[in-house]
């Protein structure tokens, strides 16, 4: 594979084809926040956050850096004043939905955002997916995916998978952003669905633990 | 049938079936389109045929149901041929006498013809119309012409030949040049040029490569790519053999919307005829080339109308979009280089290949060439489908064709681009229809719907419709779009509810910037543009809602009030009988009085007020007058002054 | 729907996961609605994960996952039908009905969804009852064509 030089934060860097500007930067040493990125998981694009400045051929734009792939001679900017009014923005949006994120607020306090600008409409889920492609790329189960779309969309465990194979795993807790909360208390819903005798509900219900909600 | 297996037998064929018809034989056509099928068209086509059979006349009349010719508003329509006569509005029971008069007596019914709203001129035939005397209608001139559920109609009029010229005159290098030198730009909404398109997949690595034709046709109020696939399908399925030959792919989908039933029904036709005969299929016209296609039905979202969408959708997914900074034309449908071009733009293609690129480069301005296919809807007195060459003037197509606003209504806007275009005031019309153009105006030509709006229309309540359609259909996946809208349009719904504040505007400008900048696919990108067109025009409208607490246009419900003014209501009792809420009281002579508490603002007493009155108003920004005392409520009825 | 009706519907799509959306389309079309057994057989026999069929069948408007009424009312509300008034229209309707858009009524016989755009723009404002388009309607209209459904 072909070496690429490229600039970032106007130090160089040298990268293999093929790889994302996020790769090539944190390769590099330059951290880029993300929320829907994991190293063990095809990159997402969805979260936004890691936008970044490129100036190519003349023009500047704005590119979301985890799916970006190399080329030679770009020229990268991590933080200017547009990207980082963007990623306010993007941050303030999702505070909405989970303000008590602890990833969240540590990213709110880097970049000024306010955790009070739009309505609360807390729901816990900012829809990072990685429960989701978890399950689906690593562990093959597909015990949980999205449903709908747009504002409606949401996570969903089918629970005759659930039932069989969280319980045991519950590896998907510790990647969600929000601390789990959702994963939690929908995996519980799942598996006390009417369509279990009531002996189970039971059985699942004493046994739970307090401790088994954190990681 | 047997199948076709070369130019030669091909145009034998096409010689038989002329020489089947008399071209002086009487035909009447009538639209089945889906807007006329909408206005009795079956009903009017049964008429027809059990009338002829009536009168004896079945050997020497042909009837047929054809293809949309675009003037839906007056549909039914029907033409006679071979004198090309147009009858519109035409009911069942106008069925004997066209028969009787026309058929037999070739004497015009009169009452059936186009008039000219301005002039009380009649207009006979079909190209004396001003709607459609002022188009160049290239792409949907055929349509009325043939029957699109018989390949032998399309055949009739030259059907085919440029796929036969292509295969066997021309290398596919040929053909993609000859595309190139058109300059033929996507129909579908990105207006990218076509022939750069082809060119990058023909030169990406990977096999299989596809082609697809995007009839998904999503943008509300557009139904161009209805009326030429369900109207004139081999049109279609010829375009995309061409292109598939030109850029090597053997392995073609149309993916069209479960909406249009018709549509799906009619291209199925298509391709089974297509392949009967040999034009599609293996070895087409004996030229060695092979080349299927296969239909795929949209489920409902509007959001597959993008192309990495689609494409995921054929995989079998939920369509969300991918990333684009690999082009699909590189890296499309599993992963290989696929062209997706709209209905239209595929349909473009066999008259470039059988005219020339420099025949289609004579319409158009410098950076649009060709015609275009808008439909032209909303507030205007012609409603319908409007051909015209790349650069004709915004106001020759709503006065000229359109006719004008109806009801003595003054022209406001007219959107342009669907969902992701804008809105563009009266000082902006003579503005030529083109892609850059447009673009500059703040707008764009998305897939050509052109919606007329009048002075009730409030445009900050468009937005709001807009934003509320995008919100709706997002897939979900991005946080500007998703988030970014959800809050949009909490701010403009409040604003059109009276709960607009300061700062709002500002607000909404920031949201747009990160769903421009930031968002994962043209939908969301687009999506503030609504918004952004309709404050840089008419912001006065955004500052009176959010300051004042009024609607300019008399339209945002919450805004206004019906009032029935004292010194003009002369208690006709018409809105008093009609209001479903029973909220009016008053009597024979008592002047009718409005119950605030009790009024739903459906509207129906400001229009069933008698015009010589126009009692019931709207009024917005202002208190309700305080209704007039009992006793000054009876009407003293004046007698006439001789 | 019995089990064979949709095997001879995946069959009729040569079994290929890439059609999922189709075969989904076709049980829709003749059962109303979409169970949850005729999705665990598609599951089965495409081999394709649950969480899959269960966002298609969510994502896509076409489809229902509860039985469906007698009468599907389609209310367009395209831009152009919406220029025409084709909120009061909607407004009528789920007055008369008693449902409001994406809903079914209790006896089953009717049931409600807004469209965006069914491709007659110049005859809005448009209502489709079962297939058949009715054009041009006002909120006065609507309980005449109404009270022909039963």
């Amino acid at each position: 594979m072909s070496e690429i030089l490229l600039k970032i934060d106007g130090k160089e860097v040298k990268a293999k084809e093929g790889m994302t500007v996020l790769e090539a930067a944190r390769s590099a040493g330059i951290s880029i926040p993300t929320l829907c990125h994991h190293e063990k998981l095809e990159p997402y694009g969805a979260c936004r956050l890691c936008i970044v400045e490129l100036e190519s051929r003349g023009w500047t734009r704005i590119v979301v850096s985890c799916v970006y792939p190399v080329e030679k001679n770009i020229i990268v900017r991590t933080r200017s004043e547009k990207v980082d009014r963007i990623r306010k923005m993007i941050l303030e949006l999702q505070l909405a939905h989970a303000p008590d994120s602890f990833i969240l607020q540590d990213l709110a306090k880097e970049y000024g955002a306010d955790r009070d600008r739009f309505e609360k409409e807390p729901s816990f889920c900012i829809h990072c997916g990685l429960c989701v492609r978890y399950c689906a790329e690593v562990k093959k189960k597909n015990a949980v995916g999205f449903v709908d779309r747009g504002i409606r969309k949401e996570i969903s465990f089918i629970p005759e998978i659930a039932s069989k194979e969280c319980w045991n795993c519950k590896e998907c807790f510790s990647l969600c952003p929000t601390e789990a909360l959702q994963a939690a208390y929908v995996l519980m819903e799942a598996l006390i669905s009417p369509d279990y005798s009531a002996d189970k509900r039971r059985n699942v219900c004493s046994s739970l633990q307090p401790s088994d909600m954190v990681e | 049938m047997p199948r076709i297996n070369s130019p030669d037998e091909l145009e034998k064929v096409r010689q038989e079936i002329l020489s089947r018809e008399d071209p002086n034989k009487p035909c009447i056509s009538i639209c089945a389109g889906a807007g006329c099928l909408a206005s009795g068209a079956s009903e009017v086509m049964a008429a027809f045929k059990a009338e002829i059979e009536k009168q004896g006349l079945m050997a020497e009349v042909n009837t047929k149901g054809t293809g949309c010719p675009g003037f839906c508003e007056r549909g039914p329509v029907v033409v006679i041929y071979p004198e090309e006569i147009c009858y519109l509005e035409v009911k069942p029971e106008d069925v004997p006498e066209v028969v009787s008069q026309t058929i037999r007596e070739k004497k015009v019914v009169d009452r059936l013809l186009y008039v000219d709203p301005t002039t009380g001129e009649k207009a006979t035939h079909e190209a004396d119309i001003p709607f459609y005397r002022n188009q160049e209608r290239n792409v949907i001139g055929n349509n009325i012409k043939i029957d699109p559920k018989n390949i032998d109609d399309y055949l009739a009029i030259g059907g085919y030949s440029a796929l036969a010229k292509a295969l066997s005159k021309m290398t596919a290098d040929q053909v993609l040049q000859e595309v190139k030198k058109s300059n033929l730009r996507g129909r579908g909404g990105g207006g990218f040029p076509a022939g750069t398109k082809w060119e990058g997949s023909r030169n990406a690595p990977g096999e299989p490569k596809y082609v697809i034709v995007n009839a998904d046709e999503g943008d509300p109020g557009a139904f161009m790519d209805r009326a030429v696939l369900e109207g004139n399908p081999h049109s279609v399925l010829e375009g995309l053999t061409i292109g598939a030959y030109a850029i090597g792919s053997h392995e073609g989908y149309i993916y069209v919307r479960q909406e249009y039933p018709l549509a799906v029904e009619n291209v199925n036709i298509a391709i089974q005829q297509a392949e009967e005969f040999g034009l599609l299929g293996k070895n087409i016209l004996g030229s060695g080339f092979d080349f299927i296609v296969k239909v795929h039905k949209g489920a409902g979202a509007f959001v597959c109308g993008e192309s990495t969408a689609l494409m995921t959708a054929l995989e079998g997914r939920a369509g969300e979009p991918r990333p684009k900074y690999v082009r699909s034309n590189v890296v499309g449908l599993w992963g290989r280089p696929s062209v997706l071009n709209n209905v239209e733009t595929w349909a473009n293609v066999p008259l470039i290949i059988n005219k020339g690129a420099d025949w289609f480069t004579q319409f158009g301005t410098d950076t649009s060439k060709g015609t275009k296919i808008f439909s032209l809807v909303g507030k205007i007195t012609n409603t319908g489908l409007v051909e015209v060459p790349m650069g004709t003037p915004l106001k020759d197509i709503i006065y000229k064709i359109g006719g004008g606003i109806p009801g003595g209504k003054k022209f406001k806007a007219v959107q342009t681009g669907g969902p992701s275009g804008g809105c563009l005031p009266e000082k902006l019309l003579d503005l030529p229809v083109g892609f850059d153009e447009l673009t500059k105006a703040g707008s764009m030509m998305g897939s050509g719907g052109m919606i007329v709006m009048d002075e009730d229309t409030c445009m900050v309540d468009v937005a709001r419709y807009f934003l509320e359609f995008l919100t709706e259909e997002s897939c979900g996946k991005c946080v500007p779009c998703r988030e970014g809208m959800r809050q949009m349009l909490k701010i403009l719904t409040n604003i059109t509810k009276g709960k607009g504040k300061e700062g709002d505007i500002e607000l909404l400008e920031q949201l747009s910037e990160t769903a421009i900048e930031a968002a994962l696919c043209a939908l969301g990108k687009s999506s503030p543009n609504p918004f952004l067109s309709t404050l840089q025009h008419f912001r006065e409208e955004y500052e009176a809602h959010i300051k004042e607490k009024r609607c300019p246009a008399l339209s945002c419900k919450e805004l206004i009030s019906y009032y029935i003014d004292p010194d003009r209501c002369q208690a006709c009792m018409n809105c008093l009988r009609k209001c479903p809420s029973e909220a009016i009281t008053g009597g024979k002579r008592q002047i009718h009085v409005i119950d605030q508490e009790k009024c739903t603002k459906c509207g129906t007493c400001f229009e069933v007020c008698p015009s010589r009155f126009a009692a019931a108003k709207k009024i917005s920004g202002e208190p309700v007058p305080p209704p007039i005392p009992e006793e000054a409520r009876t009407i003293v009825r004046k007698s006439k002054e001789k | 729907m019995d089990k064979d009706r949709i095997d001879q519907i995946i069959d009729k799509h040569n079994c290929e996961p890439s059609y999922l959306i189709q075969v989904l389309l076709d049980i829709q079309a003749e059962n109303k609605w979409l169970p949850g057994e005729a999705l665990e057989r598609v599951a089965e026999r495409l081999q394709v994960p649950m969480t899959r069929i269960q966002h298609i069948a969510t994502f896509y408007k076409a489809f229902s996952l509860v039985p469906k009424g007698r009468h599907q009312i389609h209310i367009c509300v395209g831009t152009a039908c919406h220029v025409r008034g084709a909120s009061r229209v909607l407004d009528t309707v789920q007055g008369l009905t008693g449902i409001e858009p994406g809903e079914t009524d209790m006896d089953l016989k009717f049931s409600l969804e807004t469209v965006n755009c069914l491709g007659c723009c110049a005859l809005g404002p448009v209502v489709d009852i079962d297939g058949k388009t009715h054009g041009k309607m006002a909120p006065a209209k609507t309980a005449d064509v109404l009270k022909n459904y039963d």
